[in-house]
């Protein structure tokens, strides 16, 4: 009988601990969103080297020269029908369009971390401003 | 031997053609009675930055709009008595960019009045400036109106000249706008002094025009859209009745008045700025007055851009000659409090791309 009773006392257990790890799959901490938030940064602050240098394209043009702090790129209405292309398009499709044409540059691909690092900066100085999708 | 025509000399005179035909030849003369001293007309062209990528290559966008001012200021008619160059020349302040902008502006069949701009300034401290230009700072006298120009793009002298380990650093540090590590404009005490001893001489109701590169009022620090003495300056300028302070730096149609001080900005030949209202992380004092130039479209490369030419003494009249837009018209007339786009003003009469920032 005992062994009986402490063969389900162990199954119980197990079950219970089985249990606790399928429902609580994600428990993350405060420290954990410290490390992450430190990652994202670390993209925003690449992002910010970026914008800010004459090397993204082939001319020494560089993006802060017309968007100062961003400003003027507008992250939040993407996206959206870009009228000057004939179509919708994401925010990235326009930081592309800026690398070829004023900064006569080579466009980045879709999932280069340089272009998320650019995404990152851009839309962490537009923080705050609520989303518009569409807005011309 | 009959001369052949090349390439270039075809698209030349395509390109004068074009202009003729595309620029806007007829100015809004405005009767102003009143003020005595012959009326007249000045032009501009300001803030050109013309870049070097190396060796004989420029930035192309940028030569086209200081090339494009250049030949619609010629086809003013009547000429106007001189231009004004509001700054910036050089985007790096390289030799080389000098002698690129200057061989574009040779052409100009007036003579050019020169205000120093920080770019032009922060590789060799006005040097080459000095040299082939202008003074830093200067007054002159043109049909009863008493002209001073600024070199109001000063900053602090440890900046200048312990911050940096080299000229080239401290003019790429100076040349980005929205640098945290950047140092504010200042016309500083020793120019101050010279024009408080200029101005002694003139008399109260005699018409004044500053001209300087930065604002002399202060916009938004972080970019420098603003003068750290602006209000020592101002106080200067306080006991004369007639003033109009007319500046480079922001590249973007932008008006004010202050107390007796009327404000003007000069458009840029090479790109846009955007207004200071449009970054959302800090406040500014975007001036109320201003309604603003049409939201730039960036597909369109002399959006945003352009030149412009100022009528004078009775009040101000100033015409804003932008590319891909229809032409605007800044007008402060004598009686009147404050400077007024003689179309758009009243908030009723906003469009869509004035407002869609």
């Amino acid at each position: 009988m005992r062994k009986y009773l402490n063969l389900c006392l162990v199954i119980s257990l197990l079950t219970c601990g089985i249990g606790l790890f399928i429902a609580y799959a994600d428990p993350f901490t405060e420290a954990d969103l410290k490390k992450w938030n430190e990652a994202y940064m670390a993209a925003v602050k690449e992002g910010d080297s970026l914008f800010h240098s004459s090397k993204l394209g082939k001319n020494s043009v560089s993006c802060d020269m017309c968007h100062p702090n961003g400003s003027n790129a507008h992250p939040e209405t993407y996206p959206k029908f870009q009228k000057q292309l004939g179509k919708v398009v994401g925010l990235r499709d326009m930081i592309n369009w800026c690398i070829q044409n004023p900064l006569e540059g080579t466009p980045l691909a879709a999932d280069d971390p340089k272009m998320i690092a650019l995404e990152a900066y851009i839309t962490y100085e537009r923080r705050g401003v609520k989303l518009d999708p569409g807005k011309h | 031997m009959k001369e052949r025509m090349t390439r270039r000399t075809f698209l030349k005179a395509a390109g004068a053609l074009t202009a003729a035909i595309a620029f806007p030849v007829s100015r809004a003369e405005v009767a102003l009675g009143q003020k005595p001293g012959e009326k007249f007309t000045f032009a501009y062209i300001s803030d050109s930055h013309i870049t070097q990528i190396k060796g004989t290559e420029f930035v192309r966008n940028f030569d086209n709009g200081l090339k494009k001012a250049v030949v619609e200021v010629n086809f003013m008619d009547p000429k106007p008595d001189f231009v004004v160059f509001g700054g910036d020349l050089a985007q790096l302040g390289k030799k080389e960019e000098f002698e690129h902008g200057l061989e574009m502006l040779k052409d100009v069949t007036v003579p050019i009045k020169w205000v120093i701009g920080e770019h032009d300034y922060y590789l060799d401290l006005g040097k080459y400036w000095q040299e082939k230009m202008a003074p830093l700072y200067y007054s002159f006298d043109h049909k009863g109106v008493h002209f001073v120009v600024l070199n109001s793009i000063l900053t602090d002298d440890d900046w200048i000249h312990k911050r940096w380990p080299t000229s080239e650093e401290r003019m790429l540090q100076m040349a980005r706008l929205d640098n945290p590590n950047g140092s504010p404009f200042m016309v500083k005490e020793e120019q101050r002094a010279w024009l408080k001893k200029d101005l002694a001489k003139i008399k109260q109701e005699t018409p004044i025009i500053v001209l300087s590169h930065s604002p002399l009022y202060k916009i938004f620090k972080p970019w420098n859209f603003w003068t750290d003495d602006a209000e020592q300056v101002q106080a200067i300028l306080k006991p004369f009745k007639d003033v109009k302070i007319l500046h480079g730096h922001v590249h973007q149609v932008l008006y004010n008045q202050m107390g007796n001080l009327t404000f003007n900005a000069f458009m840029a030949t090479a790109w846009p700025w955007p207004y200071v209202n449009t970054y959302s992380q800090l406040p500014n004092k975007m001036p109320a007055l201003t309604v603003p130039m049409n939201r730039a479209d960036p597909f369109k490369e002399r959006d945003g851009t352009g030149w412009g030419h100022i009528e004078l003494p009775a009040g101000i009249v100033h015409h804003y000659e932008l590319w891909e837009n229809p032409a605007r018209i800044v007008r402060k007339a004598p009686g009147m409090k404050q400077p007024e786009d003689t179309e758009y003003q009243s908030p009723g009469k906003r469009i869509p791309p004035q407002k869609h920032y």
